[in-house]
């Protein structure tokens, strides 16, 4: 049983949690049952000699009993609960390794950015520069922060021995901090139900020592492989039981467009439209930027397609054809700053803007 | 489903031949075995020409104790079917090891496991429990019939309705394969394209007026039509807990409502709530699903808990131990249940202070709980307890429901929950306490009230033999689950590859069959009883020594429920009037003032599944013509005023007579 014997040290903590829970729970589970078959048996029909007392129905004290004892249960299992929910909580840096092992001084925590797709999961290494499909890779006893987040749909990130789970969800980031205790293989899997291949998106999490982990990067850099915005397009497709993939280097703000929904270049990042938004957004002139934010339609599963939206898409990026490919450009330019060159352009464009608007919706 | 793109005509919307399942043998079987059974009943019906009293006495029946039988009886048809899931699940998992797919492919499963969790929750408990609270509340506060006897009769048919709409996905189309509550964005148009989640909504939204209208309904019977002296604290428990959970019914599903709606207008008309692009946020449905979703467990636990306190009283001949804290207990519950909704997603990154906050809360609802369970207990403290079948429910509700409470407890706790979230020791937790908790109220209540309601008892051999393969089915069919979840298996998997985890699996299924050995014998209880009718036959109307009201008329009740109004002194009326000698009256009988009968009910409802099915398919001309008919159908039955009617004071005094008569010979 994984959940009560686990490898990692937050993984053992909450199990301990759920052992000290159900003893407290179990000190008025048990009497509770054994009274409630006692006095079934001891006041059943036949038996004549057990008292019967047809009008008691009111006890003060017994009231008080009976209101008190698990009110004390509760205190107690809620002090617990305060406690240990903000001991264990995902998001807070761990100060020992193990129970009586602090973090020793000067141990920089693994980076590993976690990405659900539809149906596997990609780990990018930032600092290593390398990435994974379907395989994670961590030493013993050195603590790991995960940010997770899904390029679809909600997922859930959990490896039973290591820790407990976090959402992965899309164009949102979710931290978890754990450490491996325990050399080993161990099972990690989506625990939130995601579609078709979600039984078959599992991958093994190997925990290893620091000249093993060293090796099995040196392992990944030699595969060659480069995942790059193209790469991951293809990649991101929904596909069940993926081979393991190693690539040798990875795009450096590929994460970051996977979290903003902007690994097509054609689109804006969520930072930058929540940016726009915050200065006050652009009022009527944002409908120019429907296009560039639409990101779900064209990750549609199935046959069957969702009806087309009609919206204006030619204005706002005049170079780049509509149906969402990007023309060859030599250097686009980072994101924020082609926002800004729309928000300047934009008000001086309004009448060609409209006749390409009623030249794409009358096709 | 073949992955074709649909085109939709202007006729038909994206309704083909194409959804007709044909390439699925399973659902050809199940449909050719359901038309020839409705062929039959339908033929059978004709042959004995029994349509014209359907019609004129139950289908547009506006008595509450009819169309509480009704409810009963929709929840226990979709019982069968929710259950014929299960086994299908429970035979899936049990196979699909080792690189066996099992026999049934994910796209198919995952209907399955949809539609089971959606059909044993709006059209198995939720039916179940409004009928027993239409059935019964008028009848314990010495009512006549509910407050608004037309919206009951329309509400019902508006739930059966939903029922409809689902059944109609197994064999058009598909149903939703999301998981019961349709979380976005895989529940969106881009990532669920095709009709299933369409059905899911407008199934659940048609169903769902039904409920709230059902909630306000006996809301205000309860508040307003008790008999004279029933002040609140001398009114049954049962009543209590249903006033109470009709409150919830009436500040929950509306949130539902507007969850689903929102969800819907994302789907149709491609508004962005949900979405993950332009700043939709699917936690925001998660929240609402759930701010409606928890206090819906309260919704079905309250009444069993109402049941339960009715059952423990009577089977130990004795005045229920704590009354008060028992109703101060239930109102606990009613607020709180209000303030734990975070729980089911503690995992979903909130920070410490409010997954502590919501889990303490969480825990809060224990104490309650518990101090239930005490009064019980000690109910039974100094009783003489007969035990029949209602008792012996009770007392496996009381072993098992602790345990539940337990597991539930320990889920409570974040970084516990952080383990065993989304897990089967979670599908096993929330098992033990619906099955432990409200089906084992609902036997225990079909048990106890069913004199009443056909004037026989059920056969007690069945009925343990029912009730033993229940219990040990139970605890077969879901310790094995609590285990696996422990060994870190997830939800909704269709297939496994580590196989030391499929002997819980088989052993899982067994107890599956054992439980469908208990639903095999209640149904062979029934039609036992049915037959044995005369030995079974009760003419007292009071054949457990009863409490409360509804034990003071004839079984079963005549239409207008009493005679004279009865006038309450005490808790537990009907015991008090017996104490003191009470004696019948024998005439002096006055016409009595009922409502009439009405087809509006069934056929708003009817129009409103023809709305929902044109909704679903795209089909806009329909969808347009039948909503129009509704809002006709509707305005014109306004302008019925033939409503009432007066049952006249000889029938009453003929009625009574008949009723003196078999006393007298019972006697």
């Amino acid at each position: 049983m994984v959940v009560m014997s686990p490898s990692g040290d937050i993984a053992a903590q909450q199990r301990d949690l759920i052992v000290i829970s159900t003893v407290l729970m179990l000190l008025i589970i048990v009497p509770v049952i054994a009274l409630t078959l006692l006095f079934a048996w001891r006041y059943r029909e036949s038996n004549k000699e057990a008292t019967y007392d047809p009008d008691w129905h009111h006890s003060t004290q017994l009231e008080v009993v009976i209101w008190a004892a698990p009110l004390v249960i509760i205190i107690a299992l809620g002090a617990v609960t305060w406690s240990s929910t903000h001991l264990l909580d995902p998001y807070r840096p761990l100060s020992r390794v193990a129970e009586g092992r602090p973090l020793p001084e000067g141990v920089k925590p693994l980076q590993v950015q976690a990405v659900a797709l539809d149906w596997k999961w990609l780990f990018i290494y930032p600092e290593l520069g390398v990435a994974t499909v379907n395989e994670l890779a961590a030493p013993v006893d050195r603590p790991i922060n995960f940010q997770i987040t899904s390029s679809t749909v909600m997922n859930s990130f959990f490896i039973p021995a290591l820790a407990g789970q976090i959402y992965a969800m899309a164009g949102m980031e979710t931290k978890l901090h754990a450490v491996i205790n325990t050399a080993g293989v161990y099972d990690g899997f989506s625990a939130n139900y995601s579609g078709a291949g979600f039984s078959d998106m599992r991958f093994k999490f190997h925990g290893v020592s620091e000249e093993e982990f060293g090796a099995w990067v040196a392992k990944a850099k030699a595969s060659g492989a480069t995942l790059d915005r193209a790469t991951y397009t293809a990649l991101e497709k929904p596909s069940v039981r993926e081979p393991v993939k190693l690539f040798a280097s990875v795009d450096g703000g590929l994460y970051d467009a996977i979290l903003n929904m902007c690994v097509d270049t054609a689109k804006m990042c969520m930072k930058d439209m929540m940016r726009i938004d915050a200065q006050g957004g652009l009022g009527k002139e944002g409908i120019r930027n429907v296009f560039a934010l639409q990101y779900d339609a064209p990750r549609s599963r199935g046959g069957h397609h969702a009806p087309p939206k009609r919206f204006v898409a030619a204005a706002c990026t005049p170079e780049a054809p509509r149906d969402g490919l990007t023309v060859e450009r030599a250097a686009p330019k980072p994101a924020y700053e082609r926002r800004a060159d729309a928000v300047r352009v934009a008000p001086l464009q309004t009448a060609a803007a409209d006749a390409a608007a009623s030249a794409a919706l009358s096709e | 489903m073949t992955p074709s793109p649909v085109e939709e005509s202007v006729l038909f919307g994206r309704l083909s031949l194409n959804a007709l399942p044909l390439h699925e043998p399973i659902l050809v079987v199940t449909f050719a075995a359901v038309v020839l059974g409705g062929v039959a009943v339908l033929g059978a019906l004709t042959y004995f020409r029994l349509w014209g009293y359907l019609w004129r006495e139950w289908l547009t029946s506006i008595d509450h104790k009819k169309i509480g039988i009704m409810y009963v009886i929709l929840g226990l048809v979709m019982l069968l079917r929710g259950f014929a899931d299960a086994l299908m699940m429970r035979l899936q998992q049990a196979m699909a090891f080792g690189g066996s797919e099992g026999y049934l492919p994910p796209h198919h499963y995952d209907q399955i496991f949809t539609a089971h969790g959606v059909i044993m929750i709006f059209f198995v408990a939720m039916p179940l429990v409004t009928g027993f609270m239409n059935y019964l509340v008028p009848l314990q506060i010495g009512a006549r019939d509910v407050a608004f006897p037309f919206l009951n009769n329309f509400s019902f048919w508006m739930t059966a309705s939903g029922a409809a709409l689902v059944m109609a996905s197994l064999f058009v189309g598909e149903f939703a394969a999301t998981g019961w509550l349709a979380y976005p964005p895989l529940s969106g148009i881009a990532y669920s394209p095709g009709v299933g989640v369409d059905y899911y909504i407008w199934a659940l939204q048609i169903a769902g007026v039904g409920t709230l209208l059902s909630g306000v309904n006996l809301i205000v019977t309860i508040v307003k039509m008790r008999a004279p002296g029933m002040s609140m604290m001398r009114m049954p428990v049962f009543t209590w807990t249903a006033l109470c959970s009709n409150v919830l019914i009436v500040a929950s599903f509306p949130v539902l409502t507007a969850a689903l709606a929102l969800l819907s207008l994302d789907r149709y008309v491609g508004t962005a709530f949900f979405t993950n692009d332009f700043g939709g946020s699917a936690m925001m449905y998660v929240n609402l699903i759930w701010i409606w979703g928890h206090p819906e467990v309260y919704i079905l636990i309250l009444p069993a808990f109402g049941i339960f306190s009715e059952v423990v009283a009577t089977f130990c001949g004795k005045r229920l131990f704590g009354y008060a804290s028992m109703v101060y207990a239930t109102v606990v519950i009613t607020i709180l249940s209000y303030l734990v909704w975070l729980h089911h997603f503690f995992t979903m990154g909130s920070g410490a202070s409010v997954n502590s906050f919501f889990g303490i809360t969480t825990m809060i609802i224990s104490i309650p709980t518990g101090a239930k369970i005490f009064n019980w207990l000690f109910t039974m403290y100094r009783g003489r307890i007969k035990f029949e079948l209602p008792m012996l429910w009770t007392v496996s509700f009381m072993v098992t429901f602790v345990i539940g409470g337990m597991t539930g407890v320990l889920l409570a706790v974040p970084p516990a929950d952080f383990v065993l979230h989304n897990s089967l020791f979670l599908i096993a937790h929330f098992h033990n306490v619906i099955i432990g908790g409200v089906l084992f109220g609902l036997f225990a209540g079909i048990a106890y009230w069913f004199p009443k309601v056909t004037g026989f008892r059920l056969d007690p051999f069945w009925g343990k033999v029912s009730f033993w393969s229940w219990t040990i089915g139970f605890y077969m069919a879901f310790m094995p689950v609590y285990v696996l979840g422990l060994m870190g298996v997830t939800r909704r998997m269709s297939k496994f590859d580590d196989p030391s985890l499929q002997i819980w699996f088989v052993i899982a299924a067994l107890g599956a069959v054992l439980i469908a050995v208990g639903i095999g014998s209640f149904l062979l209880q029934i039609v036992v009883s049915f037959i044995k009718r005369e030995t079974l036959k009760d003419v007292t109307g009071d054949p457990w020594n009863g409490r409360t009201l509804e034990w003071s008329t004839s079984s079963p009740p005549p239409d207008y429920n009493f005679a004279f109004t009865p006038v309450v002194h005490d808790l537990d009326a009907w015991h008090d009037m017996k104490k003191r000698g009470y004696v019948r009256p024998a005439g002096g009988f006055l016409p009595i003032h009922m409502p009439k009968n009405t087809w509006a009910g069934i056929v708003l409802a009817g129009i409103s599944t023809v709305c929902g099915f044109a909704l679903i398919w795209h089909i806009w001309w329909l969808a347009g013509a039948s909503f129009l008919a509704l809002v006709v159908t509707a305005i014109t039955h306004t302008f019925n005023y033939d409503r009432d009617f007066h049952i006249p004071a000889a029938t009453v005094t003929e009625t009574e007579a008949e009723r003196s008569r078999y006393l007298a010979a019972g006697v």
